[in-house]
């Protein structure tokens, strides 16, 4: 499993897809930490966090799309199911690198909080918790991703497909105040991965959305394994 | 050392490999002879533990494929048909991350540098594999197979795109590996196997055809001498002449191949050598042979005529 994440790990940055994803993170946060922070003489990061977390959706398939339909097409599977490593192991690696991309990403935006500390007086309690429930939101967005990239060959399909994915869970608080049904309404909101979300950057930290999304990335990793099993048996 | 017990694979309808049984000794080194979706992939890919037989079972060195998986993958080096090649990665970085899933316990930087001085890729190890051209690749792909020292190797179609140079080392490669390691090869080139192979299956549709050493198998192949004969003159009356020699079986014409001439498939009753009476009767008619040799049996030939014969029982 180590193995595996190293490798893909090194992997992002072999391909420009490493770099095109951090340097679009990059670009985007510090536009809106620019724009919500310094130019309107804001402290708080909840204006960064809100915009970043719609912008994330465009991101995320960059990051996943050839996480395992790249190895299916290039035949590499056969070396990774041929070997002593469990098909868990090889998921879980996987995941996990994409994951550590992405709070590489999340790390290096870390300056903009020290940048208000010289100016401001910002609650560290608040930025802290955004970043803690940024990083959940956006591993439980990669989880999808990757469980879409083990249902195609194709990278172009995958993205795609996990954009569009991500798109709905995103619009599906929309539709929340059209539903007369008190139950439905209910149901689709608890569906909503954003709403969450909102909780964190307001500084409140309770454990209810943190099982919700590691629960969430959890269950998509294991589908993920189920998906490679169900077609290594077909 | 292998043991392939009533293996079957079915995709829906479509039988893949049909009940197949044969076992393969500790150093031996067995051929798989077969042409294309004849099923030999699929075995292959079964025995490694890559997809799962329908019905059947496999056992390398008695663990059962199925129920100690990581057991039986731990013995097998296994080469698919395409190379599992990481393309962005640079020989060396993916040999040790082979190393590392594989879990070798072999000294890491000895080790690999002694698979890499044994498929002569030493050279390139700095290279990105996608640079790299098919032969390369190819001894890469071995290379993969050969770390970690396993007791079974398994090679699919390992000459495959080599140069005629190359072809010849990477036997010479597999031969030394037989003495101390259990191979199974598959192929489609016959001189190949018997180049090699001890013992070879030949695998039609699924099903196994014949098992037998390449001396049997050549040997029944060859009692009956076909030739290729090129004769200048009239079609007619050169046929008429084949057909007036003692020993002659069975004459076939098959049409101009070079001006003024046609050649013709003669067959001769065996354990006759029709060659010079053919010399003097041609020559007395006046009809100048310009070529003659032997027919080669293709594996095609072989595969033809095993079917048939099984047909004809």
């Amino acid at each position: 499993m180590l193995a595996i994440f190293k490798r893909e790990l090194k992997s992002y940055f072999y391909s420009p897809i490493g770099y095109i994803f951090v340097g679009f993170f990059l670009l985007l946060s510090g536009y809106f930490f620019a724009t919500g922070n310094l130019m309107s003489g804001i402290a708080d990061m909840k204006m960064v966090f809100g915009n970043l977390s719609i912008v994330f959706l465009f991101l995320v398939p960059i990051l996943t799309m050839r996480l395992i339909s790249e190895e299916k097409k290039s035949k590499t599977d056969q070396l990774l199911l041929t070997s002593p490593v469990s098909l868990t192991g090889v998921v879980i690696g996987k995941y996990l690198a994409a994951v550590a991309v992405f709070l590489i990403s999340l790390l290096i935006t870390g300056v903009y909080p020290i940048i208000l500390y010289i100016f401001s007086s910002p609650s560290l309690g608040e930025i802290l918790a955004g970043y803690l429930g940024f990083f959940l939101m956006g591993s439980a967005f990669i989880a999808i991703g990757l469980f879409i990239s083990s249902m195609t060959e194709n990278q172009v399909i995958s993205a795609v497909a996990s954009f569009g994915v991500l798109l709905l869970l995103w619009l599906i608080d929309m539709i929340v105040p059209f539903i007369q049904n008190p139950f439905i309404a209910r149901a689709i909101e608890w569906l909503s991965i954003l709403r969450r979300f909102q909780d964190f950057t307001l500084g409140i930290l309770s454990l209810s959305p943190i099982v919700y999304y590691v629960s969430f990335s959890v269950a998509f990793v294991f589908l993920t394994v189920r998906v490679l099993e169900k077609r290594r048996w077909s | 050392m292998i043991e392939i017990k009533d293996l079957t694979k079915s995709y829906g309808e479509n039988i893949a490999v049909d009940n197949i049984n044969f076992t393969v000794e500790k150093g031996e080194i067995l051929g798989f002879l077969g042409p294309n979706g004849a099923g030999k992939s699929t075995t292959m890919n079964i025995i490694t533990g890559y997809i799962p037989s329908t019905e059947g079972s496999v056992k390398v060195a008695g663990y059962d494929i199925l129920e100690q998986p990581s057991e039986v993958k731990k013995r097998i080096g296994y080469l698919p048909e395409q190379p599992p090649l990481y393309m962005d990665m640079t020989v060396k970085d993916y040999l040790h991350f082979v190393y590392e899933i594989k879990k070798v316990s072999q000294n890491r930087k000895t080790h690999i540098s002694d698979v890499m001085e044994m498929v002569e890729i030493g050279d390139v190890q700095k290279r990105l594999i996608k640079n790299l051209s098919k032969g390369y690749k190819q001894r890469v792909g071995l290379a993969q197979a050969l770390l970690g020292n396993p007791e079974v190797l398994i090679l699919d179609e390992p000459t495959v795109g080599l140069d005629p140079k190359q072809i010849i080392e990477i036997r010479n490669v597999i031969k030394d590996l037989g003495k101390d390691h259990t191979i199974i090869l598959s192929s489609h080139i016959l001189p190949e196997v018997n180049a090699i192979c001890g013992r070879v299956i030949i695998i039609n549709n699924g099903k196994i055809a014949a098992i037998d050493t390449p001396e049997n198998l050549s040997k029944t192949l060859t009692n009956e001498s076909k030739l290729v004969v090129r004769v200048a003159g009239e079609e007619s009356h050169v046929i008429k002449a084949l057909k007036d020699l003692t020993g002659i079986k069975y004459v076939e014409a098959q049409g101009q191949k070079e001006p003024d001439s046609i050649d013709y498939i003669i067959e001769a009753e065996a354990n006759i050598d029709i060659r010079k009476p053919l010399f003097y009767a041609m020559s007395k008619h006046g009809y100048p042979i310009l070529m003659l040799k032997s027919l080669d049996l293709t594996l095609e030939d072989i595969f033809l005529q095993l079917t048939m014969e099984e047909e004809a029982m």
